[in-house]
């Protein structure tokens, strides 16, 4: 039995799926400085990038019970993010160019995590003016939350996200990850961290 | 409710089955075609499948249907083309011979879809009575009947 044939058939039944508005998520994996990353995608926009540490698995039974069990591995549909995304970590792009769908984040963190998408390149916030922009200045933890559980990181700058006075705070991807982004960002000096 | 998992886990799990079922239903050239209507239409029902239990059975319950309306399409007995798929050698029957596939896909129906399950499919006897929706006395029957005329024809 040969495997071209087989991934032949398999590829045709993916682009109809497409075709046929049958693909719900569409996902692949890429390659970063941090290690793989999951992207994955609905049809309205990007819905989740995965970072390295986190499990891909795991990742994928959360997109199909939250937003449908038709996820399929269709990596041509994801050819944009993986481009902006790499021309980001060469230092080469300030400014994603994607459409996003927030379906995973309700409310508040919605709210805060759309105020941080606005944060620009190599500038940074503090949870609290996070929190005031979100209509809740109180709502600092809540802040932090949101950040904590951005599905779409990287695109969705969480990391230019800091403590008021500027100790790095926490991120998804460890702290280590963290820092190399604003170092990246020309927001930290390339020294180690103190 | 119960979890569902990803759809490309479902489809990893059973392209082998499905593929080898339908190469010796309707023959390699044909089984490509089969395919992608019996997986558009799982994935066409997959969010609202409510009992989990036998996926496989009920996925080759949808490709035994598309083998059924394919062979209706065309009007005719299928007609096996050449390069037959590998088959497991079992019971006597023959690990490649042209002639294999053509002599399967000119048995009767139940026979020659218990044949591809057990065979194409490589599926055990209790599953192929789910995947026809017969009992597990008559699919034991077809593929019985089935091997008998299979040895005759080819011997």
């Amino acid at each position: 039995m040969s495997t071209a044939t087989d991934n032949a058939t398999i590829e045709r039944f993916k682009a109809r799926a497409a075709e046929e508005h049958l693909l719900d998520v569409a996902y692949t994996t890429t390659d970063s400085p941090f290690g793989p990353l999951l992207l994955a995608r609905t049809r309205r926009g990007l819905v989740r990038v995965g970072l390295p540490n986190q499990d891909t698995d795991e990742l994928l039974v959360d997109l199909a019970e939250r937003v449908s069990p038709r996820v399929l591995e269709a990596p041509a549909e994801l050819d944009e993010t993986r481009r902006e995304l790499h021309l980001y970590f060469e230092g080469k792009l300030d400014s994603f160019d994607l459409p996003l769908d927030w379906r995973l984040s309700g409310g508040l963190r919605q709210r805060v995590l759309r105020a941080i998408n606005r944060i620009p390149y190599g500038q940074t916030r503090s949870y609290t003016e996070m929190a005031r922009k979100a209509g809740n200045e109180r709502a600092v933890r809540a802040a932090g939350t949101a950040c904590g559980s951005n599905p779409i990181p990287l695109v969705v700058p969480c990391h230019r996200v800091l403590r008021t006075g500027g100790a790095l705070g926490g991120y998804g991807g460890g702290l280590a990850m963290k820092q190399a982004l604003l170092e990246l960002e020309g927001v930290l000096d390339e020294s180690p961290a103190s | 409710m119960q979890t569902q998992q990803p759809f490309q886990t479902f489809l990893d799990e059973h392209r082998v089955p499905v593929l080898g079922f339908l190469r010796a239903m309707v023959g390699p050239s044909d089984a490509d075609d089969c395919f992608q209507e019996t997986f558009i239409a799982a994935l066409r029902a997959y969010p609202k499948l409510q009992d989990a239990g036998n996926l496989r059975g009920w996925l080759l319950t949808i490709a035994h249907r598309k083998a059924i309306d394919h062979h209706r399409a065309r009007g005719r007995a299928p007609v096996p083309v050449a390069e037959p798929a590998e088959l497991v050698a079992v019971d006597g029957i023959p690990e490649r011979d042209d002639g294999l596939w053509a002599a399967v896909g000119a048995l009767p129906p139940k026979q020659r879809a218990a044949v591809a399950l057990r065979y194409g499919s490589d599926l055990p006897h209790g599953e192929i009575a789910s995947a026809l929706g017969c009992s597990p006395e008559a699919a034991r029957r077809s593929l019985h009947e089935g091997l008998k005329r299979l040895r005759k024809e080819l011997a």
